[in-house]
């Protein structure tokens, strides 16, 4: 390449060496501009709030499980606005309800999934220095907890936070109290960090992938993130849009979804009106679809990593799960009207929307069958990491085809908006995507801190979190098929219907309050294995992609030298080679 | 620590990082934009009657707005292509017009508004007003956004140029890049709202 | 412009300043295209035609202009593979969130406003 002007600043990148002023506290740990600082701080910050949307939920259980019933000690916490006597009131239920969705989802799963996860392993995975807008990264993580703290602030208002559901829906969002504000406030600051997120990630998957390593050579890890950042980039927006439309109405008085005279509290609004409600849902859920990919995707990534990695083999049907979940990116923008299948919409968009739902559960079976073929014939190795993702595969099933009647109008009808609806995305998300994480946190921990976690505190943390989680969700599926609707505040305990599946509630509840005990050795492990932990060289696990290369823990910049590819990322148990496993950065 | 194609393009792409930003922001702004131009259509289409936009906003102001603004991108083209023959006398001259237009059309803008606001037409009045104010206000912020980046590459980051001009050159493209999408969207948002 | 050597701001090296020169003259030459095509979107709409007529003659000029500024001031006629792939598939989920949500309402049964009248809104009638 020709420089006929300008200054030719193209360094070789051999041996990295501080030529730089060494930076402060606040430089290196807080304001970091380290791919593997932020990472952790999004990990550190995702971890904290799933935990808090775990508690919300462990509070709305006490009135699934005994409606009215005073909570014992605790429920004087609250004061006389939400829990008088120690009683829930309905109001406090949704904020609850509307919090913990908005938290797990937002908060929680993304920012370790993408935030953490993506951040941390992704540019050591390609064998990248970092990531290619260091400063954009620094800013996003810092719009994320702009966002959290806005979210948790929300609580203090008068009124309290949002209660309309992580859904939001309008009207009645519009006409809900400040704390809904603050929602959407802190909505834009989430979305925002996702956008910055979202193109740092493609660029640098994009440019400063190594030598090498061409785009069917990646980790199915790389891909993962990569169609993830396609879904966050091109979905967001919409949202974001919506929001400031959403807060248009609520503080400047205009009328986007409001109906023309709407009767609240026996009077008729003083609106224009003339606005369309279910404009809200098209907008909301042109993201919120795409987004559930986005909690499952890097899921997906992680179990591919750690089964090739335990089973000593390479993935089965690599080339069909790259062409699947590219596929899967695509479809997941066509299929939103899905969840508004009660809308009035006619049969000819109905139809359109339960095809393209039903064709794009064929890239998640491919993905999910080809995880499961790759157990075959493996020498297995059943380590901490590998129960989570083992048990990830049949908990994701059991969440996918739980859907298909979902994706279908007919069987919408009596479905939607239950119990039912419930269990189907918690058995995705919470033994699927959350399980996949713990097996992330677990298997990349010793390239974050060079010590292993202990690994019968593991055992312990993932038994009693599987039995648990069916515990807590296969009821669900009882209770919603008896046609009780998600979202009361009693669990249906008015209603004549429901009195038979009732006793399921209590179960539920049981389940959960004994799942938050076992998260105590996950957190006692997480904190203790730092100093206390056996501690690791680069490749503890014997795996064969690239970040295991880099020293545990990875210094700035990472790679001494630059590193090459020179094969795929799963070249475990070649015939005639001498170990087991040959990296892909190795030469010979 | 260098992060590789800041500067030179990456063989097989062809293209630097920051190109290849800020193409990805733009898309990420063209669905910002579609979502809005998606809630008009759809609120228009359920009114029983919508307003001729130019019965109720000035249509030879904003004319004289457009034009404005295809100029500021004219100059803002002109202020790289400058940096690209290495005349940054021209291209201060350039990119100081380029502020300067997009200053113009803000001043439009506030006139504008504050003649609505004058006669009581809030955004609360209609869902005309409300779809009208709502799209221009966000495309104002999108004006006012490239106008710092673009003041900031006039004035103190412009001493990048010193040490660095091809960087400093590419930056400049990338910021236009986002200017010009700025004036794109006006070339949308202008016949809809104020002749249709 | 996909030619072999590119300087680190990808275009062509060598003959650099003939090169934008004639760049130059395509901007000027866009820039009065711009110009007249705005007379006349503005002089159209004085014709007030009905409302479908209206909207396909301003969309289709808007695009031409849009198409001028993308393709020549954005460089996009001459941009690498990757960015047009970028665009294509945003420009194609912008048609679905264009589309199809209007569809789903005309397709359907929707209840217009029932009281008019109710709605005070003077401007929107």
């Amino acid at each position: 390449m020709s420089h006929p002007t300008g200054v030719d600043h193209h360094k070789p990148h051999a041996a990295h060496e501080v030529h730089h002023e060494e930076l402060g506290f606040w430089r290196k740990y807080v304001f970091s501009t380290d791919h593997k600082v932020i990472g952790i701080q999004y990990a550190v910050t995702g971890m904290l709030f799933l935990l808090f949307g775990f508690v919300l939920m462990m509070l709305m259980r006490w009135n699934l499980a005994y409606p009215g019933v005073p909570l014992p000690i605790i429920g004087t916490l609250f004061g006389d606005a939400r829990m008088p006597g120690g009683t829930m009131l309905p109001e406090f239920y949704n904020e609850l309800g509307a919090m913990h969705g908005t938290i797990m989802v937002f908060l929680g799963v993304v920012p370790l999934a993408v935030g953490g996860f993506g951040n941390f392993v992704l540019p050591l995975q390609i064998g990248a220095p970092d990531m290619a807008f260091p400063k954009i990264n620094m800013m996003s993580y810092w719009c994320l907890f702009l966002g959290g703290i806005t979210m948790l602030g929300s609580f203090f208002v008068p009124g309290g936070a949002a209660q309309s559901g992580w859904t939001s829906y309008t009207p009645l969002s519009v006409i809900a109290g400040s704390g809904q504000t603050w929602w959407l406030v802190g909505m834009i600051f989430l979305i925002t960090s996702s956008l910055l997120g979202a193109l740092n990630f493609l660029t640098t998957t994009i440019q400063l992938r190594a030598k090498g390593l061409t785009f069917m050579r990646f980790p199915f890890f790389v891909w993962a993130q990569f169609v993830t950042s396609f879904l966050l980039l091109l979905a967001f927006p919409p949202l974001e849009a919506a929001g400031v439309m959403q807060l248009m109405d609520r503080v400047a008085g205009t009328s986007f979804f409001m109906p023309s005279g709407l009767v609240v509290s026996g009077q008729v609004l003083a609106n224009a009106g003339g606005g369309n409600t279910v404009l809200w849902q098209h907008l909301f859920w042109f993201l919120a679809h795409p987004e559930v990919y986005v909690l499952i995707l890097p899921a997906m990534g992680i179990v591919a990593e750690i089964i090739a990695n335990n089973t000593r083999k390479p993935l089965w049907g690599y080339r069909a799960m790259v062409y699947s979940i590219v596929f899967l990116g695509f479809v997941s923008f066509i299929v939103w009207a899905h969840h508004m299948f009660m809308t009035g919409m006619g049969t000819a968009m109905a139809a359109f929307f339960q095809t393209t739902t039903m064709i794009i559960s064929i890239p998640s079976i491919v993905i999910l069958t080809s995880l499961m073929l790759s157990l075959w014939g493996g020498s297995i190795r059943f380590n901490t990491p590998m129960l989570f993702a083992v048990a990830f595969l049949p908990m994701f099933g059991i969440g996918g085809l739980t859907g298909l009647p979902l994706g279908l109008n007919i069987s919408d009808i009596p479905l939607h908006d239950t119990y039912y609806v419930i269990a189907h995305f918690h058995y995705v998300v919470a033994p699927g995507t959350i399980f996949a994480l713990f097996a992330g946190i677990y298997y990349w921990y010793p390239k974050a801190t060079g010590r292993m976690m202990n690994e019968t505190l593991g055992r312990i943390h993932f038994w009693g979190s599987l039995v648990m989680m069916n515990v807590v969700f296969m009821p669900m599926f009882i209770v919603g098929l008896a046609g009780v609707s998600r979202r009361l505040f009693d669990a249906g305990s008015a209603y004549d219907f429901a009195q038979p599946v009732m006793q399921w509630n209590v179960v539920s509840s049981w389940g959960a309050w004994l799942m938050g005990i076992f998260q105590i050795p996950f957190i006692f492990n997480f904190f203790w294995s730092i100093r206390n932990g056996k501690t690791v060289s680069a490749n503890p696990w014997e795996a064969t992609t690239i970040e295991w290369a880099a020293p545990s823990p990875p210094p700035h910049g990472n790679f001494a030298v630059e590193p090459q590819a020179y094969r795929g990322p799963y070249e475990y148990s070649v015939p005639g080679a001498a170990k087991d496993f040959t990296p892909q950065h190795e030469a010979t | 620590m260098d992060i590789p194609y800041t500067v030179e393009v990456r063989r097989d792409t062809g293209l630097n990082n920051g190109k290849i930003g800020i193409w990805l922001f733009l898309a990420s702004e063209v669905m910002l934009f579609g979502a809005l131009f998606a809630s008009y259509i759809l609120i228009r289409v359920g009114s029983p009657s919508w307003p001729r936009g130019d019965t109720i906003l000035d249509v030879p102001l904003a004319t004289f707005n457009t034009i404005v603004l295809i100029s500021s991108s004219v100059t803002m083209v002109m202020a790289w292509a400058s940096l690209m023959r290495r005349q940054f006398g021209k291209f201060r001259i350039y990119m100081g017009a380029t502020i300067l237009f997009g200053l113009v059309f803000l001043i439009v803008k506030y006139f504008e508004y504050s003649h609505h606001f004058a006669i009581g037409e809030y955004p609360s009045h209609n869902n005309f007003l409300a779809v009208y104010y709502t799209l221009t206000g966000l495309h104002m912020l999108h004006v006012i956004g490239g106008m710092v980046v673009n003041a900031y590459f006039w004035g103190p980051g412009a001493k990048l140029y010193q040490t660095n001009p091809v960087w400093f050159t590419n930056r400049v493209e990338h910021s236009g890049l986002f200017w010009h999408f700025v004036d794109l969207v006006w070339i949308f948002l202008f016949p809809t709202l104020y002749l249709l | 412009m996909s030619s072999d050597h590119h300087d680190s701001s990808g275009h062509a090296a060598g003959d650099h300043a003939a090169d934008i020169d004639k760049h130059v003259r395509v901007y000027i030459t866009v820039f009065i295209a711009l110009m007249v095509l705005t007379i006349i979107t503005v002089a159209i709409s004085y014709l007030h035609l009905s409302v479908p007529v209206a909207v396909t003659i301003a969309m289709i000029v808007a695009l031409i202009k849009g198409s001028l500024v993308a393709g020549y001031f954005m460089h996009l006629v001459s941009e690498q593979k990757l960015i047009y792939a970028v665009m294509a598939l945003t420009v194609a989920f912008f048609v679905v969130l264009l589309a199809l949500p209007v569809l789903t309402h005309e397709n359907g049964y929707w209840i217009p406003d029932a009281a008019p009248a109710a709605a005070h809104s003077e401007g929107a009638h």
